[in-house]
């Protein structure tokens, strides 16, 4: 038997009893399942036209509706029914734009279209992270090291101990209240992304080194807070104070929305993470392999999926990064065929249990590994 | 001064409220004309003949006008995709009337021009670009002139003549067509109608009716003087080509204004590479048909923007200027000018141009 991402049989055997995962796939095995997700994607592009083109511009459409409704019931915010719709509407077209349009649209998964402004390399979001920034932490750090500790910064983010790989410090000590923190303040997490905040503690990088880096976020930053907490307040006149509560409160809705969804992606139960040593001459089906591994779906309705972006899809999304995301529910179809067939695990669940088992391990990660997980950690 | 103070606040206000939009792309919402891009209204399909079709189009306020003869592309969505293509301008420019029109002929297998055809309604929107192109009227509009056109090559040359007649000038003109049958020939009566005109001379070559195709004896015959004619020429390449050889060997090449058609791509064979000019940098090496256009960039001592190398991120987006390229993933070859390819999977097809 071969290891499936080119470990020594010592690696694997530990990544096995560690994940408890059936990892015993021949090279020829993986290469082969390589092919058959290759095809898979083959197939749906061939068959991408008119049907794709009309959802996401519908889809952008409503999004920029919902905004101006929910921007317009806000001048209306004195009456709290007026408040809270409006407040619901502007954070489910946050929500939308960020997700289903922004995110995917800047993983180039509608550049297909040649439209200009639909298109990655102009898409700018409703986010305090600039897009540029965020095409490199994200769509190269994230999807092409997914869940490698020390590449991937998706892993914690900086501030959180989200593996056994990585090393317990007393600063962990304090993750459940960071957790909080990162989940509210969710956007600028992501903003801060390229921070290497976790450098910073550690003196390996000096604050003067990140002052380029955060003037162009200063610039997005600027806009978007003018936006959100000056100008449509001023215009509100009187009902500055409503107005401006409404766009704080849309802005944390979405945090909190998009970290769920975020962190259900890569950290529930079961899913692997990997260290540099286990991806060193990865070939393509192992890296279709890890992306597989190292992602779990979120079981849910139509709706569900499209509030996700449809990221409740996170094993084909980080299969097929730029496939337009509304045929990932018909790609999910064959994926799972192929994992039955090749005995691999699809971890598909509901968001209670993902999410729940999330917190858990935010939980148990404050704390030291357990001797015998350290033991097979290090071994 | 007040006013126009006002109004770039109000714009300056609408852009931090649209922000990161732009205020245009929430007035769209409303009436497609009014985005930000140019784009243009379909209000009126015009069937010439079994196989050309006139379109009307309404541009919305972004459009700079257009010089009758002159190129103006557009911006078709066939299956969600958009494609561009150029059409010659052939309506006469019109003071405070914006519309404008363009012929479209059925191109064999043309996937743009069968839609435009066959699918394209009134009331439909598409995007367009500014018009270009000096295949004018000359400015000087006492100057003889020879048209030499051939099937949907005589659209430019019907815009300048329109031009002229509209704005009264009683120009010397000479024109030679050549279609292969009358049923073939757009504009047919209004052709007709114009070599009744003083000054106008028409000829027309029915050549799949016993007319002759272009030579130098044809065109001494009709037209005598044509060394002293400011000549303008459009069609197949075929006639192109015995025009300008024709205008080269008499030394008068100054005095003939060409109009191509979409140039013939030539076929690549398979998994060849090519010659990859690098348009900003202003330099060019050789790429072969199985190495990545980034790597083919790097090893030619640039260093263009990337991240994954491996097809994920799209950080290393750039537009494709001229030419194909292979996908190296699936090894379908695609490609037109203005698309953006990823430089990291991509590879030559054939000569390409790229704007790192
Ligand atoms: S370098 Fe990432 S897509 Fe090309």
């Amino acid at each position: 038997m071969n290891a499936p991402l080119h470990m020594t049989d010592e690696q694997l055997k530990s990544m096995t009893e560690r994940t408890g995962l059936p990892l015993y796939l021949s090279d020829e095995q993986v290469e082969q399942f390589g092919k058959e997700i290759d095809e898979v994607r083959r197939r749906i592009m061939s068959t991408v036209g008119e049907r794709d083109a009309r959802y996401i511009h519908k889809v952008i459409k409503a999004q920029r509706w919902l905004e101006i409704g929910g921007r317009g019931l806000l001048f209306a915010g004195i009456l709290p029914p007026a408040w809270l719709a409006g407040t619901a509407m502007l954070g489910v077209a946050k929500i939308l734009e960020n997700m289903e349009i922004g995110h995917n649209v800047m993983h180039g998964q509608w550049d297909w279209m040649r439209d200009e402004q639909i298109h990655s390399t102009s898409w700018e979001w409703d986010n305090v992270c600039p897009s540029s920034d965020w095409k490199h932490s994200h769509n190269h750090m994230h999807h092409k090291w997914t869940n490698v500790v020390g590449m991937d910064r998706d892993v914690g983010y900086g501030i959180l101990r989200m593996s056994e790989k990585q090393e317990w410090s007393p600063f962990y000590l304090g993750q459940p209240i960071w957790n909080l923190f990162l989940a509210v303040f969710f956007e600028w997490g992501v903003a801060l992304h390229d921070l290497e905040a976790e450098k910073l503690r550690t003196g390996e990088k000096s604050l003067k080194d990140t002052v380029p880096f955060l003037k162009g976020v200063w610039k997005k930053v600027r806009k978007q807070t003018l936006k959100d907490y000056v100008i449509f307040p001023l215009l509100a006149g009187p009902f500055f104070l409503p107005v401006l509560a409404g766009n704080f409160t849309a802005n944390i809705i979405r945090n909190l929305w998009a970290y769920m969804i975020i962190f259900c992606g890569h950290f529930p139960e079961d899913v692997a993470d990997f260290t540099m040593e286990e991806v060193k001459n990865e070939t393509k089906g192992g890296w279709y392999l890890r992306q597989m591994l190292g992602s779990a779906n979120i079981k849910g309705s139509k709706l569900m999926h499209i509030m996700s972006g449809n990221l409740s899809h996170q094993i084909e999304h980080h299969l097929f990064p730029d496939m337009p995301s509304n045929r990932y529910a018909e790609a999910s179809e064959h994926v799972q065929k192929i994992c039955e067939k090749y005995g691999l695990p699809y971890n598909s669940h509901g968001l209670g249990r993902q999410f729940g088992t999330t917190l858990a391990k935010v939980m148990r990660l404050s704390l030291p590994n357990k001797k015998a997980a350290r033991e097979t950690v290090t071994a | 001064m007040a006013s126009s103070l006002l109004n770039s606040s109000v714009t300056r206000v609408s852009q931090w409220l649209a922000s990161p939009l732009r205020p245009r792309q929430y007035l769209e919402l409303l009436n497609p004309l009014w985005a930000e891009q140019s784009c243009g209204r379909i209000e009126k399909i015009q069937r010439e003949t079994d196989n050309a079709v006139t379109l009307v189009i309404r541009p919305n306020h972004r459009w700079q006008g257009a010089v009758s003869g002159q190129y103006v592309r557009l911006g078709v969505d066939v299956d969600g995709v958009r494609h561009w293509r150029c059409y010659s301008v052939n309506s006469a420019q019109r003071p405070g009337d914006e519309t404008f029109s363009v012929t479209v002929g059925r191109v064999n297998g043309g996937r743009v021009s069968t839609y435009i055809q066959d699918t394209l309604r009134v009331g439909d929107v598409i995007a367009l670009d500014k018009a270009m192109g000096d295949f004018v009227l000359p400015t000087d509009a006492t100057a003889k002139l020879l048209f030499i056109s051939a099937g949907t090559g005589i659209t430019p040359m019907m815009g300048m003549l329109r031009s002229l007649r509209d704005s009264g000038i009683a120009a010397d003109v000479t024109h030679l067509h050549f279609a292969p049958t009358e049923k073939d020939c757009i504009y047919f009566n209004e052709l007709n109608d114009f070599a009744r005109r003083p000054g106008f001379n028409l000829h027309q070559s029915l050549t799949r009716e016993g007319g002759q195709h272009f030579d130098a004896a044809l065109l001494d015959n009709v037209c005598p003087d044509w060394a002293e004619r400011k000549a303008y020429v459009c069609g197949p390449e075929g006639l192109m080509n015995a025009v300008r050889t024709h205008w080269q060997n008499n030394e008068l090449s100054s005095q003939l204004c060409e109009e191509v058609f979409q140039p013939v791509r030539a076929e690549v064979p398979a998994g060849a590479g090519g010659t990859v000019l690098f348009w900003n940098a202003g330099s060019s090496t050789e790429g072969a048909g199985d190495k990545p256009l980034l790597e083919v960039a790097e090893n030619a001592g640039l260093l263009p923007k990337h991240g994954c190398r491996m097809g994920i991120c799209q950080e290393c987006v750039v537009t494709l200027r001229e030419g194909q390229v292979r996908d190296l993933a699936t090894g379908e070859v695609f490609g037109e000018s203005g698309e953006t390819i990823r430089i990291c999977v991509c590879a030559a097809a054939g000569n390409v141009t790229i704007d790192l």
